[in-house]
């Protein structure tokens, strides 16, 4: 359970109480469907009141999925899921509100919104389907596929360098970063509650497979056969450890991150760094958010989760301390306030 | 003070103050306003601002200005040409020359006419002196030593004594329009009642200018504007922009829902975010985007949060708006968009004012896209416009676009400040918590209007967006015979709005030789010619449209009953183009100015006159 102005549900909620009665029309084999069991999962944990959770998207595969969740919600259109959102929060501060949005919606035509929602740090939780490319559209290029990737519009291989997005998040000042394989679905859970329980704008990339128009696009990350040295799996509190037999450790050597062997060539336990998300300065979860094959794993899990104040939260508090200080308590009161004449 | 035993009364007085960006030309004007209404004058205010923040000094691109007319009837413009002119220096003298009627006052300050600041203006020479104003009445006061040596008492420095410069010229205006110098000291000392020094500062130059004028002989005959007969109330003086957000906050108040602005600063359109932003003890949200887009999303969002949810723009907003106002159609959301036009295309003019965004307004979206379209007609009128806009829009789930433009938003009148009680009634079609017909797409079947079921309520959970949806169940669909059912749905419930709206009146007969047609800011300054030729006892008429999407009822009616109509508008003739669509049985005429300016009387009754004289059209 999560404590903050949001309303508990007073009933015990189950899974069934999210589940929609629409047809889920994404491709099978879609890591969408995934993401939305996940959903499916940690919202009767979350435990709000099921009318108090709001799902807004754009356009994309991603963006159809209120549709696929019972809840309110808005399909809005491409590229202004976080700003139709902002309404939504600062209207009513007690939603519990969620963002649905692809690669393309939140970093290219809406890249803008993108990073004023996170740099205000709106109380807002976002699912970022990161499968590096269009879907919807079928199979253009977007701005995290990888240079060099041949795509419907780059026949010849892209020559565009592409977003992290965990740079581009912790560079608009981004208080909650978390990244997860959409084949993981406990990872993902877990990370959704974490989100919701963080007070601000919570980024969460997941990375999807486009099995359609970019399958296998983080394989080297997702894949069975090397997860196990891709996959750093982050705990705060705890050493960075990964590798088969977690034999493996991030250590921080000059200003880089190493991948060290524990005991070999005099490495020992305490030269692991031990993950502190709530860290306020960035500069290690930016690193974290950066790191990646072929020498180093991708982190997964919560990287960061700074606490500073929120926009909504600074509204209300500007709101309520302009109606203490003010005469001014209806609009007859401002219609008849500064210079008036009378007329008899 | 003694008061100057002989002056003439005359109906109306239009005044400029002109003069350097810092020579306070804004306070001055606004403090002889306001005393001419504490008098019991009528009068319309127009600033007139240079487009850079800081020009350099004394060169024609700093000038700025202040035009008020005041008047002992009801006055509808600040007025085409000034009968006095306060000058404050070359430069504001050269732009504003042509703007003088010819035998009209000019108050100029003498010692500004020096070598250097002429030659930065481009004169060859000194007009105080060459005979070029011979056509005028000329004041030439001496105002900056005037001002240094009658504050000398004060011991200040020259610098901050000639900051009261624009008292003193304002105490000559006062003098030569017998005007109460009580009521101007009590403004004084309402802004100024915290800076004891600076107050007496210009309450000492005020006061020096009223008794120079008085003992100098050029001054001659002086005038005196007699009281208006108002309508029995309390009046403010309010600009355009600021009755538009007063107007929004009583629609907010009165319909029980929370207002919301989201909107980017543009010109002229931002004094309605600046204004908003003033009133959060009202509880109204505003924030400030990071771009138009996201001013409309944002207001979509909290339109469907339960909020009276606006955004505002001015031209080139509205073109990055276009594709998020398709959304609020789709979706029946109530939202109005606020478009405080100016001159474009592109960025156009800034600063100058016209009416050339109709078209975006009516059309402006891909897809059927029908949204209401009204105007307002003066500054004080945007008040009632945007609480009918707010009104329309919740009680019909559907997007408005109130037009204002930047000579109304900047301009200023009287206002009869009314009760918020006394206004119209806003029932907003809220859905029941846990009503089991609840549909999102389900609508009354008089108005066609769907209800607003709002997040957080019992029950009512359900989705909408920009997707093509089935009727009353909202699902997504794609079906041939339900698309055009719901094109039709969605045009019949704004056209069934024409049933609410009030029908168009004609200011004169039903029949006549000439209908002149307008809508929007011209309003003022159409009637001001037609009144005087109907008390000349021409059939002359005008109609004057607010509402634009859809017409009211009356319309063909009105416009039939005259033998020729003729359609004035600042711009290349969009609404003419509108009205011929509409009603194409109609021989239009059509008027139209586009130079970022107002129209002006003389204009008008030369053209008005020519129509009812000619026998064809
Ligand atoms: C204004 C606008 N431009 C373009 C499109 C076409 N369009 C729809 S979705 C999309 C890209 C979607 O990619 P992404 O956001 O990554 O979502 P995905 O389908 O991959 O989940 C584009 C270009 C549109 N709907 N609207
Ligand atoms: S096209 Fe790709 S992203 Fe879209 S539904 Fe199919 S698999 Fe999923
Ligand atoms: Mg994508």
């Amino acid at each position: 359970m999560i404590s903050n102005r949001i309303l508990q549900s007073e009933q015990e909620l189950s899974k069934e109480d999210f589940v929609s009665d629409q047809m889920v029309k994404w491709c099978p084999g879609c890591g969408a469907h995934a993401i939305l069991k996940a959903i499916e999962n940690v919202f009767p944990e979350i435990g709000y009141k099921k009318e108090n959770f709001m799902f807004v998207s754009g356009i994309g595969c991603s963006s159809r999925f209120p549709y696929y969740v019972n809840t309110y919600g808005i399909h809005g259109i491409h590229g202004r899921a976080a700003a139709i959102a902002t309404g939504v929060k600062l209207a009513n501060p007690g939603l519990s509100v969620w963002i649905a949005t692809g690669d393309g919606d939140s970093m290219a035509i809406g890249g803008n919104h993108f990073i004023h929602i996170i740099r205000r740090n709106l109380d807002v939780n976002i699912l970022l389907f990161n499968n590096q490319i269009y879907g919807l559209t079928k199979g253009q290029y977007s701005p995290t596929t990888p240079i060099g990737s041949i795509t419907r519009t780059s026949p010849h291989g892209t020559v565009e360098h592409p977003f992290v997005t965990a740079g581009l998040v912790m560079g608009a000042q981004g208080t909650f970063f978390a990244r997860v394989p959409d084949n993981n679905i406990k990872m993902m859970t877990e990370v959704m509650f974490e989100a919701a329980r963080h007070d601000g704008t919570a980024v969460i990339e997941i990375l999807q497979n486009c099995i359609i128009f970019a399958d296998g696009t983080h394989s080297q990350v997702t894949g069975k056969e090397v997860r196990d040295d891709y996959q750093l799996h982050l705990k705060h509190g705890e050493p960075m450890l990964y590798g088969k037999n977690k034999e493996k450790g991030i250590q921080m050597k000059g200003q880089k991150l190493q991948g060290v062997v524990v005991g070999l060539n005099g490495v020992e336990m305490e030269d692991i760094l031990i993950h502190d998300r709530y860290e306020k300065n960035p500069g290690i979860h930016r690193m974290l958010g950066k790191m990646g094959p072929p020498v180093l794993p991708v982190a997964l899990g919560v990287i960061r989760s700074a606490e500073f104040e929120t926009y909504d939260d600074m509204v209300e508090v500007q709101i309520e301390s302009a109606r203490e200080q003010t005469e001014i308590k209806s609009v007859d009161d401002l219609l008849k306030s500064g210079e008036t004449f009378n007329v008899t | 003070m003694t008061k100057k035993a002989t002056f003439k009364n005359k109906e109306s007085v239009v005044i400029k103050f002109v003069g350097d960006s810092g020579d306070g030309m804004q306070l001055a004007g606004t403090l002889f306003s306001d005393t001419a209404a504490v008098f019991g004058n009528d009068l319309f205010t127009f600033p007139d601002y240079p487009a850079e923040i800081r020009a350099p000094h004394n060169t024609l691109a700093g000038v700025s200005g202040f035009q008020v007319q005041i008047g002992s009837e009801k006055i509808f413009s600040p007025g085409d040409l000034c009968d006095i002119l306060v000058a404050m220096n070359p430069a504001s003298l050269k732009t504003n020359l042509k703007w003088v009627r010819a035998g009209g006052i000019i108050v100029t300050d003498a010692d500004a006419f020096n070598e250097k600041a002429l030659e930065k203006s481009g004169y060859e020479s000194n007009p105080l002196e060459d005979g070029s104003l011979d056509v005028y009445r000329l004041v030439k006061a001496p105002v900056s030593s005037m001002t240094r040596s009658s504050l000398s008492h004060l011991k200040v420095s020259a610098r901050m004594a000639e900051r009261s410069r624009n008292m003193m010229a304002l105490g000559i205006v006062s003098f030569l329009l017998n005007q109460d110098l009580d009521a101007t000291f009590k403004f004084l000392e309402d802004k100024f009642g915290s800076r004891p020094q600076v107050l007496e500062l210009n309450k000492t130059a005020l006061s020096a200018g009223y008794n120079f004028a008085e003992t100098i002989e050029a001054i001659g005959t002086t005038y005196k504007v007699p009281k208006a007969s108002l309508k029995k109330g309390t009046y403010r003086n309010i600009s355009g922009n600021v009755a538009t957000a007063w107007g929004f906050l009583a629609a907010s108040e009165r319909s029980g829902r929370p207002l919301f602005l989201g909107s980017y600063p543009i010109t002229p359109a931002t004094e309605i975010l600046i204004e908003l932003s003033q009133q959060k003890a009202l509880g109204v949200k505003v924030f400030q985007a990071e771009d138009e887009i996201a001013g409309i999303c944002s207001a979509i969002g909290a339109s469907y949060a339960g909020s009276l949810a606006i955004t505002t723009t001015s031209g080139p907003g509205l073109s990055l708006k276009s594709e998020a106002i398709g959304l609020a159609v789709m979706t029946e959301l109530p939202l109005v968009i606020v478009n405080v036009q100016r001159a474009g295309p592109s960025t156009g003019m800034p600063t100058k004012s016209e009416q050339s965004d109709l078209l975006q307004a009516l059309y402006g979206r891909n897809g059927e896209c029908p949204v209401i379209v009204m105007a307002a007609s003066t500054p004080a009128n945007c008040f009632y416009y945007a609480y009918e806009a707010a009104k329309i829009s919740m009680e019909h789930m559907t997007p408005v676009i109130l037009l204002t433009d930047g000579y109304l938003g900047n301009g200023s009148e009287l206002f009869r400040i009314p009760q918020v009680a006394d206004l119209p009634p806003i029932n907003p079609p809220l859905a029941k918590a846990n009503d089991e017909n609840y549909k999102p797409y389900r609508r009354d079947p008089e108005t066609l209007v769907r209800q607003w079921a709002i997040p957080g309520t019992e029950g009512l959970r359900h989705r909408i967006g920009g997707l093509e949806k089935t009727d009353i169940y909202g699902t997504v669909s794609t079906d041939p015979q339900n698309h055009q059912m719901m094109i039709g749905i969605r045009e019949e419930k704004v056209k069934k709005i024409a049933e609410k709206i009030p029908p168009q009146k004609i200011t004169g007969e039903k029949t006549g030789d000439l209908l002149v047609v307008s809508w929007g800011g011209t309003e003022g300054s159409i009637l001001t010619p037609v009144k005087a030729l109907q008390k000349e006892g021409k059939k002359i008429g005008h109609a004057h449209f607010n509402h634009i999407m859809p017409l009211p009822i009356n319309t063909r009616e009105v416009l039939q009953g005259y033998r020729k109509v003729i359609v004035c508008e600042l711009n290349n003739g969009q609404f003419v183009k509108y009205l011929k669509t509409e009603f194409p049985e109609i021989k239009y005429l059509q008027y139209n100015k586009i130079q970022g300016l107002p129209f002006f009387t003389g204009e008008l009754t030369e053209l008005f006159n020519k129509l009812i004289e000619t026998e064809q059209t």
